[in-house]
């Protein structure tokens, strides 16, 4: 098929608004944060080349915990898809079947993901107060924890980790919930008659029918709480701060290291973070096609 | 029960309609889920409204001691609570994120009339490429960006946010305007081109007028992106008056550790403008997000 040179020149001028943003100020930053990583730079001193050595402190020693970050968006991760989107799946599939208060019960669940992630923060900050907070009373009255006064926060504390990452699975859930939710009201209404005649349970109908035809929102729903787990930052810097060690990710590390103007280890952590999502997005898409 | 489902179905077969019981389980599971979702905004209030003595005199459900007649209103009216520089960081969020989200917008329905509605080789791959940048975190843009916009003498303006929150949002955009644009049948482009329109003018007259709906489900979900960014902002803003919401809020309750009532109503501030604009418009955001998802 032969094209006219006057839709060449359409295509380009259509394209070059976008292309000029993605190249910009996503693909150039990506070569150039890789060319930064291997130098040796505290700005606003001169940067000298020194290999991988940024890499290999950042995963080695404890003053730069990016390994440590790792291992804990991992376990953000992993909880993320054992808790989080179960929890937003069950909320979508009875919210999908009809239910009285339907349009009230998704918006009161959405309203979290509309609240700024920093008012999030300072919030259950307050909440988790040892004296004047909510959470211990909360648990105490349900019996989970017994008299003591639990210091969620405490720099470094055993607890700092999970009480970091609760309000980040909760605050999410609305939002997987309404994909969902957008996938199961797309299932054809014959589809669910057809299986109820055919004598299935309603858990039967959601096992077999609804939940294999909603695989493109799941898939979409995966990635984005997975990248989003390992890309993580709002609620573990105000929660914890960037100096954290025990709630560390690579973010934290990544600013931390940036504040200080360590420019090239900063640069070797975003990196490494988008390795990881470029990885864990590449994983999910080939699972998904498997099932296939 | 059996019976009246076995007159409307085949010989053989019954149709079980979900029971009642787990028609009530599924609303008492919903209702503790929407508490605790509301719970911690009623706290929010809550302590907003409390001095320090009745912070500190912890009580189980947020209540101030002493309610209903000692509600701390003042809090709202105290100067320290800088509620002009509330109000200058809110008007900074909306102009970065009003002007972010319609660059984005304008680029991905052009890409996309690009992408959709001419036959070119490369075009798929170009597609693949702009999907990919949906999992690129800002994380990777920010040294490079700071030294830029160093450079250029930029660091900490307006432009400065706007331009990466459009391209951050871009990716997203191009997805969903794609979804819609497959919608528009081919022969509207074919009827006009008979009628002498060019390439642009079919955009212009025919796409673009009919892409309205996927204005608003890209709006929201730029929205959700763009307004609560923190890492670029803490990044490249330094100077007061250009702050946006969040670092703005979070500058101002982290310079205050001594008055918690203040900090509650700062943070209330913060949220209700949000709140009131969801209550009002709750089920067009919800469609547009849902249409997304669905398109997408």
């Amino acid at each position: 098929m032969k094209r006219k040179t006057s839709d060449t020149i359409s295509i380009i001028v259509f394209l070059l608004p976008a292309l000029i943003l993605f190249f910009g100020i996503l693909v150039a930053p990506i070569i150039i944060s890789g060319y930064y990583s291997v130098f040796d730079w505290q700005f606003p001193f001169d940067k000298t080349f020194c290999g991988f050595q940024n890499y290999k402190k950042l995963f080695t020693t404890e003053w730069y915990p990016l390994w440590k970050g790792v291992k804990n968006v991992f376990l953000l991760a992993g909880l993320s898809l054992v808790i989080q989107l179960p929890l937003s799946l069950g909320l979508a599939l009875m919210l999908g079947r009809g239910i009285k208060g339907e349009r009230f019960f998704l918006s009161v669940n959405f309203l979290p993901v509309l609240i700024s992630t920093v008012v999030i923060g300072l919030l259950w900050r307050r909440m988790y107060d040892a004296d004047a907070g909510v959470i211990n009373p909360l648990l105490r009255s349900v019996g989970i924890i017994g008299e003591e006064n639990i210091q969620w926060l405490a720099a470094n504390g055993d607890h700092l980790l999970m009480a970091c990452i609760v309000p980040m699975l909760w605050q999410y859930v609305g939002y997987h919930m309404l994909l969902m939710y957008a996938g199961v009201k797309s299932v054809a209404p014959e589809l669910r008659e057809a299986a109820m005649i055919d004598g299935a349970t309603t858990w039967q109908v959601d096992r077999f029918v609804v939940i294999p035809s909603m695989k493109q929102v799941l898939k979409v729903s995966v990635i984005f709480s997975v990248t989003g787990s390992l890309k993580s930052y709002d609620l573990v810097s105000i929660l914890a701060g960037d100096r954290t060690y025990a709630a560390a990710v690579p973010s934290t590390v990544l600013m931390n290291t940036k504040s200080v103007g360590l420019y090239g280890m900063s640069s070797a952590s975003a990196v490494v973070i988008i390795v990881l999502c470029f990885a864990a997005a590449v994983l999910i898409n080939a699972l998904f096609r498997e099932r296939d | 029960m059996a019976n009246d489902n076995k007159l409307g179905a085949p010989e053989g077969y019954t149709i079980k309609k979900s029971g009642p019981a787990l028609r009530i389980i599924s609303t008492i599971l919903l209702i503790v889920w929407s508490i605790i979702n509301l719970y911690p905004l009623f706290w929010m209030i809550m302590l907003s409204l409390k001095n320090n003595e009745q912070v500190n005199l912890t009580h189980k459900f947020g209540l101030p001691a002493g309610w209903p007649n000692k509600w701390h209103w003042e809090n709202y009216t105290n100067p320290e609570l800088h509620l002009e520089r509330i109000v200058t960081y809110f008007k900074n969020s909306v102009i970065v994120t009003v002007l972010a989200i319609a660059i984005a917008l304008v680029a991905a329905m052009m890409a996309s009339y690009a992408l959709m509605r001419f036959n070119w080789r490369a075009s798929g791959a170009f597609n693949k490429m702009f999907m990919l940048g949906i999992t690129v975190p800002v994380q990777v843009s920010l040294v490079p960006l700071l030294i830029t916009t160093s450079e250029l003498g930029i660091t900490g303006s307006r432009i400065s946010l706007i331009i990466p929150y459009a391209a951050f949002a871009l990716s997203m955009a191009i997805l969903i305007s794609n979804g819609f644009m497959t919608n528009i049948p081919k022969e509207l482009d074919e009827a006009a081109y008979i009628d002498g329109c060019s390439r642009y003018g079919v955009f212009f007259r025919i796409i673009l007028p009919l892409m309205t709906p996927a204005i608003s489900t890209i709006g929201i979900y730029s929205f959700l992106q763009c307004w609560n960014e923190l890492i670029i902002a803490t990044t490249l803003v330094t100077s007061e008056e250009m702050r946006t919401l969040p670092i703005g809020i979070r500058n101002l309750v982290g310079t205050n550790k001594v008055d918690y009532g203040l900090i509650g109503a700062g943070i209330t501030i913060a949220t209700i403008p949000m709140i009131i604009v969801y209550i009002l418009m709750s089920r067009k955001i919800q469609e547009s997000f849902i249409a997304g998802a669905v398109k997408g």
